[in-house]
């Protein structure tokens, strides 16, 4: 008898999309479709390696029959449904989530908000500069995280990482309701007084830079962070042996930031304290003398 | 247990950036050039080659290098100074795991893979806190879990790995084997057995059946301390499960004895069929990035690269033919042996790479005295370790895992790709830069290209890895050996062969293990009541030289830790420093209570050996088999300091 049973192979669905014929594997969703099909739609709160959370909803499109708009990043493609990602409708529900978000909070290290609230004609400031909804300082209470909460949107993935989806640790989940939402560790605690493994899980996912590592925040600060300037090489990390695949960034022959490939099937993206936090050792500043 | 010292940090190693010599015994360490250094170290190993003959060397080859670094050390030990003495620190973990596997299904490493514990119905987690030590595997039993499997741990502890468990069996340590006995009997007594398995792809079940049939369960709880109906359970759910999953850890292999405990949960794969199919199977969790890797490179005393017998003939012609050498027939020392024969003046210079061994060994006081027999004593490394600190030649060598290109192996049999991704400081060199040097010196002119050319020469050795090019490699994102051809990939466990109904394509069947209960040799008594055992925390590792450099909240210095009801006896209070004695040492540690141990059970770990030196409580009791020592059970006193002297000493 099992408990478990193993998934049965995959079939093909056919749909169409912005008028072409897609074929993507059953339980595939409208955004893998698009994304196969090269089309570039905004996503936030969509994880790679994370149940899709509907949070958002910057990557909504039409499908053809339905009342409302559909989150590309969630709704199965279904066999015989027809998709259009780019019509006025969908347009000018992006560029409403956009000037909402932007107007709220800082989206200043979110990776290619500029670019989209450009490209949907967003106007964050026609909210007046009252909108945010924080304004607060950074959070740094150990010396591995920043906690910045005027970046976060509240897409959950964090949550989702340290929770049940990979870390099962539950330090941090949302309180409060409303305007009041926000994510916190139990009883807002310093997080050194929380369950934090401090195995970055939640910073690898987090879209806005609202969770950070402390080395790159302070890169920030101090003005020296260029990615321009970075290399990532993908190695495997140094302590047990269970192989996990490290991205190293580096900058100036010195490792900045460690992530892991999403894809990876050791990790899917998630490290542990030691991998993620324990290169320091390899720096050259401190070196001996006979 | 939240109150946390966040200003414990462990002691702070700096890089070495250029070669150290020592003039004389006992003089001062100074800096040298390359040259002066390498000269140095190879006139050594040539002399006393010449003097004392080539089983005068040993090569201490790095479990933490690449796969390329140990296939080049170990042609180093075996084609330049003629031995078989290299080894690893894979001695100190998991040799037993090797040792016991192989003699079951003629291959060492495990037999599944991490995705398949996500498809498994039953997983059981025996002397493993994999929460702690394996943190990204635990995921995927996290995942199991969730899927639907139960879970099972086995651990005198109750660790943040039992918290997942649908039970935790809290065993005494050292009594795994009754346990695994009492399993085993109560499958075949409930009718549990899997007799076409057994009948077909195994041998020896009868005498197996007589071996466990006196570990009854009650009998089985008098030893083990785990109630019968718990041990019951388990094994009614390990018989009856469509696939189960059987992993360990150090729990199991750090005892005098760790390959007989291995055969003890081997045999249990066997009663039952958990072998040979996807989703069943045996994962032992090895501890460091590449212990698989560098005994599968031949960096051990027994085996050639590919795993491959030192004492068949066939294989050894193979070698011989490609390495233009004559290889002795027989087994060079293992890590032990080697340091015994430092005592004896039988081994009189070792080329130590990336080891740290004066503080890794079980009894460390003995360890450094051996060392310092030694004639002449050549280390490379990326720290002055307190091994380097003994060296006659220090030489400074780069961290593989970032700055050099190579593949390692991790506990799934998994070859990954490393890549440089920074420049080593000062003029430290690559591993194999170094030992192709000296063995240009000794007049073996070795051109190698970079790494892929090592790769690609130990493919054309070993059929196992034939099939994993560079490219492959990048391309899967790894690949599990065996590997023999460049057009397919083996499915993600081994031993399918065992389920064949062709007695051909079967093969050797697997032998169950006859193995019989030996407690651990260091006693508890009156003068030493408690029982310590050791083990890892999550942020740090081993002897803290690597993982001591970043500043972790989580950390926070060495301990004893004792369970509430011994703190009590013994009236201690957390944080109060008391005398930890054994009968080999005595250290000096703060208390931290731990409501998940038992009375009678201590625990430390070897973090942070500058400041309390675990290891020179733990014993020097080898497994005769695969030469681990007993870490994991030693018996110590507590005692309270005298007021005026509660300082740190």
């Amino acid at each position: 008898m099992t408990a478990v049973p193993l998934d049965p192979p995959r079939r093909l669905v056919e749909f169409t999309l912005d008028g072409e014929p897609a074929r993507v594997a059953e339980g595939a969703t409208i955004l893998d479709a698009c994304r196969a099909a090269g089309k570039d739609i905004p996503t936030l709160c969509q994880g790679e390696t994370l149940e899709p959370k509907n949070a958002c909803r910057a990557c909504v499109v039409e499908v053809e029959g339905a009342r409302t708009l559909a989150p590309a990043c969630s709704r199965k493609a279904e066999p015989g449904m027809t998709v259009s990602t780019d019509t006025e409708r969908a347009r000018h529900s992006r560029k409403i989530v956009l000037e909402l978000l932007a107007s709220a909070t800082d989206l200043s290290t979110t990776p290619r908000a500029a670019e989209w609230i450009k490209e949907y004609g967003a106007k964050p400031d026609r909210f007046g500069a009252d909108a945010a909804t924080m304004n607060e300082q950074p959070k740094i209470d150990n010396d591995l995280y920043v906690r910045d909460y005027d970046k976060c949107i509240l897409c959950y993935k964090c949550v989702d990482a340290c929770g049940e989806q990979w870390q099962n640790s539950f330090a941090i989940s949302v309180a409060g309701r409303g305007f009041d939402a926000r994510i916190s560790t139990e009883h807002d605690a310093p997080l050194t007084d929380s369950a934090c493994v401090y195995c970055g899980n939640c910073i690898e996912v987090c879209p806005t830079g609202a969770l950070s590592f402390k080395s790159e925040f302070d890169m920030r600060e101090a003005g020296t962070w260029d990615e321009d300037r970075q290399t990532e090489t993908t190695t495997v990390c140094a302590y047990c042996g269970v192989g996990c695949n490290l991205t190293l960034h580096v900058q100036d022959n010195e490792i900045v930031k460690v992530s892991s490939p999403l894809d990876n099937p050791v990790t899917h993206g998630n490290l542990c304290i030691k991998g993620r936090f324990g290169y320091q050792h390899v720096g050259g500043g401190n070196t001996a003398g006979a | 247990m939240r109150q946390r010292d966040r200003g414990k940090q462990s002691k702070e190693y700096p890089r070495l950036t250029h070669p150290l010599v020592r003039d004389e015994k006992g003089g001062p360490l100074r800096r040298a050039t390359w040259e002066e250094a390498l000269e140095k170290a190879t006139e050594g190993f040539r002399r006393i080659k010449a003097e004392h003959g080539p089983d005068a060397f040993g090569m201490f080859s790095c479990a933490r290098a690449t796969n390329e670094m140990n296939y080049v050390a170990q042609k180093f030990t075996r084609v330049i100074m003629g031995t078989h003495n290299v080894d690893s620190c894979n001695r100190t973990c998991h040799a037993p795991s090797v040792a016991g596997l192989s003699a079951a299904f003629g291959s060492g490493g495990g037999t599944s893979s991490y995705e398949e514990v996500e498809a498994t119905d039953l997983i059981v987690m025996w002397g493993s806190n994999a929460r702690f030590a394996h943190p990204i595997f635990f995921q995927h039993v996290l995942r199991g879990i969730r899927n639907g499997a139960r879970m099972y741990a086995v651990d005198p502890r109750r660790t943040s790995t039992a918290e997942w468990a649908e039970s935790w069996l809290g065993l005494n340590v050292g009594t795994d084997i009754p346990l695994a006995h009492a399993i085993g009997r109560e499958i075949i007594h409930a009718g549990l057995a899997n007799h076409a398995f057994i009948e077909r792809a195994t041998s020896g079940f009868e005498d197996y059946k007589a071996e466990v049939e006196p570990w009854t369960l009650s009998a089985a709880e008098k030893v083990t301390g785990v109630p019968a109906e718990a041990i019951r359970d388990l094994a009614h759910a390990y018989a009856t499960a469509e696939r189960a999953q059987l992993c360990w850890t150090l729990g199991i292999t750090e005892h005098h004895n760790g390959t007989d405990n291995v055969r003890a949960l081997i045999n249990l794969s066997l009663l039952t069929g958990h072998v040979g199919r996807y989703g069943a199977g045996l994962q032992p969790l090895r501890g460091q990035n590449n212990v698989q890797g560098g005994g599968d490179m031949g960096a051990i005393p027994d085996r050639l690269p590919g795993f491959q017998n030192v004492l068949d003939p066939e294989t050894r012609e193979k070698f011989e033919a490609a390495w233009g050498v004559t290889l002795e027939p027989r087994h060079g020392r293992n890590l032990t042996a080697m340091f015994e024969a430092m005592e004896s003046r039988e081994l009189r210079t070792v080329y130590c790479i990336g080891e740290n061994p004066a503080q890794s060994e079980a009894d460390t006081g003995q360890a450094v005295e051996r060392m310092q027999m030694l004639e002449h004593l050549v280390v490379q490394d990326i720290f002055l370790t307190k091994t380097a600190e003994l060296a006659d030649v220090v030489l400074p060598a780069t961290a593989a895992w970032c700055e050099t290109d190579g593949t390692t192996t991790n506990s799934e049999r998994r070859v990954q790709r490393v890549r440089k991704a920074v420049n080593p400081p000062g003029e430290a060199r690559e591993d194999i830069d170094i030992i192709c040097d000296i063995a240009a010196r000794l007049g073996h002119e070795w051109k190698f290209a970079d790494s892929e050319a090592v790769w690609d020469e130990l493919r054309s050795v070993s059929p196992n890895h034939y099939g994993m090019t560079y490219d492959r490699l990048t391309e899967h994102q790894g690949i599990q050996w065996p590997c023999p051809s460049t057009e397919k990939l083996e499915p993600t466990y081994m031993h399918g062969r065992l389920w064949e109904t062709d007695p051909d394509k079967r093969g050797m069947p697997a032998p169950f293990g006859i193995v019989k209960h030996d407690p651990p040799v260091d006693l508890t008594d009156e003068e030493y009541p408690l029982r310590l055992t050791t083990g890892r925390r999550l942020d740090s590792y081993n002897t803290g030289v690597q993982s001591g450099s970043y500043a972790s909240p989580l950390r926070r210095g060495e301990y004893v830790e004792l369970c509430p009801e011994d703190a009590e006896l013994y009236g201690v209070s957390p944080d109060e420093e008391v005398r930890v004695t054994s009968r080999r040492g005595s250290v000096v540690a703060p208390v931290w209570i731990d409501p998940g141990l038992r009375p009678g059970l201590a625990f430390m770990t070897m973090h942070f050996p500058d400041e309390v030196d675990t290891n020179q409580l733990t014993i020097e009791s080898n497994c005769p088999i695969a030469g681990t020592a007993e870490f994991k059970a030693s018996a110590i006193r507590i005692e309270k300091l005298p007021v005026a002297a509660a300082v740190r000493s």
